[in-house]
């Protein structure tokens, strides 16, 4: 089952990512419509006047579903993988220097991590959204400065144990000063569960995007984003299911691979801590 | 210890009140403008900017704000002309309603399926493993979607939205009751379930990290039934880590609730803070965000008293 789960994230994220590099080639123009009354609303594996094939259906516009899931993914898969590397990269920062240079530089930032745990992250985002005009890149920013605390937290825990280790005495011993010896010594040997973290933070991260876009704060349309999609799709629930449940169930499959990725490297890594975890990190 | 608690939870509120004066102050634009909305005459914004202090040295400022927060002044909407202090007041309840049950309902959820798993094993741990990660991988307003598709749409048997139906005020007794819980069933199905997922997911860890202990060895080799081995012994060990969990899921949980009000129309603070973001209503945005962050340090407080009373040893060492 280990070994099951780690293949299934892998394929599926490698398929998710796959399909948003190239989408032009393996979908139409997404923002193409033509005769809405006669190509709307078609159901899922049908043909429109035209001849073309739309293996999702179309929406209330006549646009293709499919083609429209395939180029969100560039957005969804893109913002949620940058918000994560400035969570990662926010996180490492402060969790480093917190557990390396203890003192006031330290308690404060640990003050600072702990009361941006203790905030409901949806709450913060909306706060932030609502302040500037929405954008992708303002997701971005916004996810990924609500979203390092984990990390900061597992890189000082970290970070304060290796710090005790007989290499690292040594190195310092040898005359290696504080900034070498956390990046040389340290960091490389806390980044496994920073991978980790990242991984399960990348499916958080989607999730989030979508879900801001959902509400209208995040990406704009007529660019398509997984959650904008489940959105457009919220009106034609009666007679055109498809169009909102498409994008959920890519978003969920996304989110799942993540996740089990996730476990699967930390078991690897870490055979003592077996499943579980990660409950609290959920959206 | 629950003191303690208490001045930090204080220093949350604080924090947050502080992040709201500043980021009001580095998001573009006039701040009394931006809160006294575009439709503002000259002297509105004018009175404002006196209300701020926007003259005065930035600490006087934010001493002046902090005060008249406290004093639950908190100004009034611009999209309904109506205090905020009064449209905040009537939806808190309804939040602490609608989290508090599910909080109640997904945990005891994910304790049985993460025990069940963790004490089964084999095919059904696998299954139960997909179920629950898949659960956990919902994201809320999509849930919502799906549920009020096939239950509000196709079979016609619940409501979607709201928390009462427009004729409650002509029902009696049991039917404002029944009124009432179908209209509670699909916000809180939603997010119960996707809570579930989660909880089950780390109880069946916490579970499986103590099943390898050497005393669980022992209580078997006695001969105890397992039924009672897994309630006695692994069960009572692995509900600290649990309850801990406790405090740290609860501002994930009122996130989620954010959207699921959003989505089912429930007059709560989370529907009220989505419509002012929206609508770029700040002085509801911020109290909004004010008592979305008090809700949660007292439900922080809430689960560390729990985990105290559950694990004595907790109690000793903090004494």
């Amino acid at each position: 089952m280990r070994d099951g789960r780690a293949a299934f994230g892998a394929v599926v994220l490698a398929l998710a990512v796959a399909a948003a590099l190239f989408a032009p080639l393996v979908a139409g123009d997404p923002l193409v419509q033509r005769d809405i009354v006669a190509t709307r609303f078609l159901p899922p594996l049908s043909a429109d006047l035209h001849g073309e094939f739309h293996p999702l259906g179309t929406d209330r516009f006549g646009r293709d579903v499919w083609a429209r899931l395939v180029f969100g993914a560039r957005i969804s898969l893109g913002v949620g993988a940058l918000a994560v590397l400035v969570s990662v990269a926010v996180g490492v920062l402060v969790g480093a220097i917190a557990g390396y240079w203890r003192g006031w530089a330290g308690v404060l930032l640990l003050g600072l991590t702990d009361f941006s745990l203790a905030l409901p992250r949806v709450v913060l985002l909306l706060l932030l959204a609502s302040l500037w005009q929405p954008s992708a890149g303002l997701v971005v920013v916004v996810l990924g400065l609500t979203g390092w605390m984990t990390i900061a937290r597992l890189v000082h825990g970290e970070v304060r144990t290796l710090a005790a280790r007989p290499f690292v005495e040594g190195a310092i011993g040898l005359g290696a000063g504080g900034r070498r010896v956390l990046a040389r010594h340290i960091l490389p040997n806390a980044l496994t569960p920073v991978t980790v973290a990242a991984a399960l933070g990348l499916g958080n991260a989607i999730m989030l995007e979508a879900g801001l876009s959902f509400l209208g704060l995040g990406v704009q349309p007529p660019t398509p984003s997984w959650g904008n999609l489940i959105a457009s799709g919220r009106d034609t629930l009666v007679n055109a299911p498809w169009v909102a449940a498409a994008p959920g169930v890519a978003l969920v499959l996304v989110v799942v691979a993540a996740t089990l990725l996730g476990d699967a490297i930390r078991d690897r890594m870490d055979p003592g801590q077996r499943g579980g975890g990660g409950g609290a990190a959920g959206q | 210890m629950l003191l303690r608690r208490a001045l930090s939870g204080l220093a949350v509120v604080l924090g947050v009140l502080t992040l709201m004066f500043f980021l009001l102050r580095l998001a573009p634009g006039d701040p009394a403008r931006l809160l006294v909305g575009p439709a503002a005459t000259e002297e509105q914004v004018e009175a404002q900017r006196r209300a701020l202090g926007l003259d005065r040295p930035v600490a006087t400022q934010y001493a002046a704000w902090l005060g008249r927060f406290a004093q639950g002044d908190w100004g009034t909407s611009l999209a309904t002309g109506r205090p905020v202090r009064e449209m905040l007041g009537g939806a808190w309840p309804a939040t602490v309603r609608l989290v508090g049950l599910s909080l109640v309902l997904s945990y005891l959820l994910g304790i049985a399926v993460g025990a069940i798993q963790a004490m089964h094993g084999g095919r059904l741990d696998t299954l139960l493993s997909v179920v629950s990660v898949t659960l956990f991988a919902l994201p809320g307003y999509w849930l919502g979607l799906m549920l009020v598709m096939l239950f509000t749409y196709r079979a016609r048997v619940l409501p979607a939205f709201g928390a009462a139906g427009l004729d409650a005020d002509f029902l009696t007794g049991w039917e404002r009751v029944a009124d009432r819980l179908r209209h509670l069933a699909l916000p809180l199905a939603t997010l119960t379930l996707i809570g579930a997922g989660g909880t089950a997911r780390y109880v069946r860890g916490a579970m499986l990290d103590v099943v390898g202990a050497p005393f669980v060895a022992i209580a078997r080799a006695k001969g105890i039934t397992p039924m009672r081995v897994a309630l006695r012994h692994v069960f009572r060990n692995a509900l600290i880590p649990v309850l801990t969990l406790l405090g740290l899921s609860l501002p994930a949980l009122f996130s989620g609730a954010v959207f699921i009000e959003a989505i089912f129309a429930w007059p709560g603070v989370g529907r009220i803070l989505v419509s002012a973001v929206q609508a770029r209503d700040y002085p509801v945005v911020m109290a909004a965000t004010a008592v979305s962050a008090v809700l949660v340090v007292l439900g922080n407080l809430l689960a560390e008293a729990l985990t105290a009373w559950a694990d004595p040893r907790l109690r000793e060492s903090e004494r």
